[in-house]
């Protein structure tokens, strides 16, 4: 399996060049958010309203942490299921995101837009939260934080390992 | 009259939320570090992570899964115990309590999505039985798994392939979305609220427990057959391990009904009881 590594802010030429089935090592900055998130920013954006964050070349990962225990930085942090934030993925798009993390499939129009905006979907092992959790560095809220576990979240990553599902050219991990 | 006290079923309650979210039965991590030595490719470096995960969270002292769910609890009461608290409030007060380190993934109303931040109120199941213990199994249900799960009304007329082929059907949509490895609770029977509750105790069952029904055991060889069959494999990739177990619970139900709940549970199969 070829493994490949990625820094952030993505160089969008390596994004177009990742391929299905791929292994990446991400180091450097994720962002972190899942439904109400993406619901909050749909409204800021309606409203006019600038948003807590630059999303240009950046990653978003589909995630709900558990609460930090002790002296580590964040607790358990698997995926969540990334079809519930299918509606929202065109606004992220917009807003210069080029990697998603989640888990499971995608619905077909969300596979034709990342291909239209050059960004990958990758996947992370569902319920392999404390395996992930190694990787993270530091974890601050940076908007809503009255969400809770929904809140928007900043993350410094070493070496945190995805799967690329799927990439520009439209091939898919996926049976 | 034995009596229980408020405070034991509070701080057992919380034991079992904290307890169930570190671990899965070692039956079940046995058979994820089979599928491990047996499988290949994706699938292999992805059952690899899974295989350290069920170690890592002994060792942190952090739960399997980021979500630690909404909170089951099936409560089997002694009809010879003397209960004088409301034992829904205890156990509510339980989960607040054993969640404090845990995700908070309730929210309060299901339109205005305001969450009640104490991870309350657990889904509550009462049954008498006889004797003088109180038993109290608990499962916190994560949301991927659930959300994929699916019931049906047939009509008697299909029969058992009519039960197989709307199983399956269940499975091909759930695909990688309900975090496969999984296993699959089946309720066959009762009527529309009591099929989904066979299948939800269905998954209470050991892994390697069979049906007493020869039916009901012939279709958990076979289910599981064919659903390994799909190829859906650990989180969709593909593979060999699509699920670990069909567990099938059935009932007897009306003539002219054939009611069928199919219930996913993911490979963080968390479930743990107490007797008190």
């Amino acid at each position: 399996m070829k493994t490949r590594d990625l820094i952030t802010p993505l160089d969008t030429a390596l994004v177009a060049d990742l391929r299905s089935g791929e292994k990446i090592l991400i180091s450097g900055t994720i962002y972190v958010a899942r439904d109400a998130a993406h619901k909050r920013i749909g409204e800021m954006l309606e409203a006019g309203l600038p948003l807590p964050v630059d999303l240009k070349n950046q990653i978003i990962y589909y995630m709900g942490p558990s609460p930090a225990i002790g002296e580590e930085v964040i607790g358990s942090c698997g995926p969540t299921t990334s079809a519930r934030m299918d509606p929202y993925t065109e606004m992220m798009l917009d807003l210069g995101v080029k990697l998603f993390i989640g888990k499971g499939e995608r619905a077909p129009y969300v596979e034709q837009l990342l291909q239209e905006h050059g960004a990958v979907y990758a996947i992370a092992v569902g319920g392999a939260a404390v395996y992930l959790q190694q990787f993270v560095k530091t974890c601050e809220c940076i908007a809503f934080e009255e969400l809770g576990a929904e809140a928007l979240y900043r993350l410094e990553v070493e070496n945190f390992e995805v799967f690329v599902a799927n990439d520009v050219q439209g091939n898919t991990i996926f049976q | 009259m034995r009596t229980i006290s408020y405070d034991t079923v509070v701080n057992q309650v919380a034991r079992l939320c904290q307890e169930s979210n570190m671990a899965i039965e070692p039956e079940i991590v046995s058979v994820l570090e089979a599928k491990f030595e047996a499988s290949s490719g994706l699938e292999h470096e992805m059952l690899q992570q899974i295989v350290i995960n069920n170690k890592l969270a002994g060792e942190k002292q952090l739960p399997l899964c980021q979500d630690t769910g909404i909170v089951v609890v099936f409560l089997e009461i002694g009809t010879e115990l003397h209960i004088d608290f409301d034992i829904e409030a205890a156990v509510n007060a339980g989960v607040a309590e054993g969640y404090t380190y845990l995700r908070k993934s309730v929210v309060g109303h299901p339109l205005e999505r305001v969450n009640t931040k104490d991870n309350t109120p657990a889904i509550v199941h009462q049954r008498l039985v006889a004797g003088d213990k109180l038993t109290i199994s608990l499962a916190p249900k994560g949301a991927g798994s659930e959300n994929m799960s699916g019931m049906k009304m047939l009509s008697p007329s299909v029969g058992v392939d009519g039960v197989k082929d709307y199983v399956l059907e269940v499975i091909k949509a759930a695909k990688g979305k309900a975090c496969p490895p999984m296993i699959v609770g089946i309720g066959i029977g009762g009527n529309f609220e009591k099929a989904p509750m066979l299948a939800k105790e269905a998954l209470l069952r050991p892994l390697s427990d069979e049906a007493d029904h020869p039916l009901d055991k012939k279709l958990e060889q076979e289910l599981l057959r064919a659903i390994n069959e799909l190829g859906i494999g650990t989180m969709g990739v593909g593979g060999i391990a699509t699920a670990l177990a069909v567990k099938v619970n059935s009932f007897p139900c009306h003539i002219a009904s054939l009611p069928v709940a199919v219930n996913i549970q993911c490979h963080v199969a968390r479930h743990l009881t107490a007797v008190l």
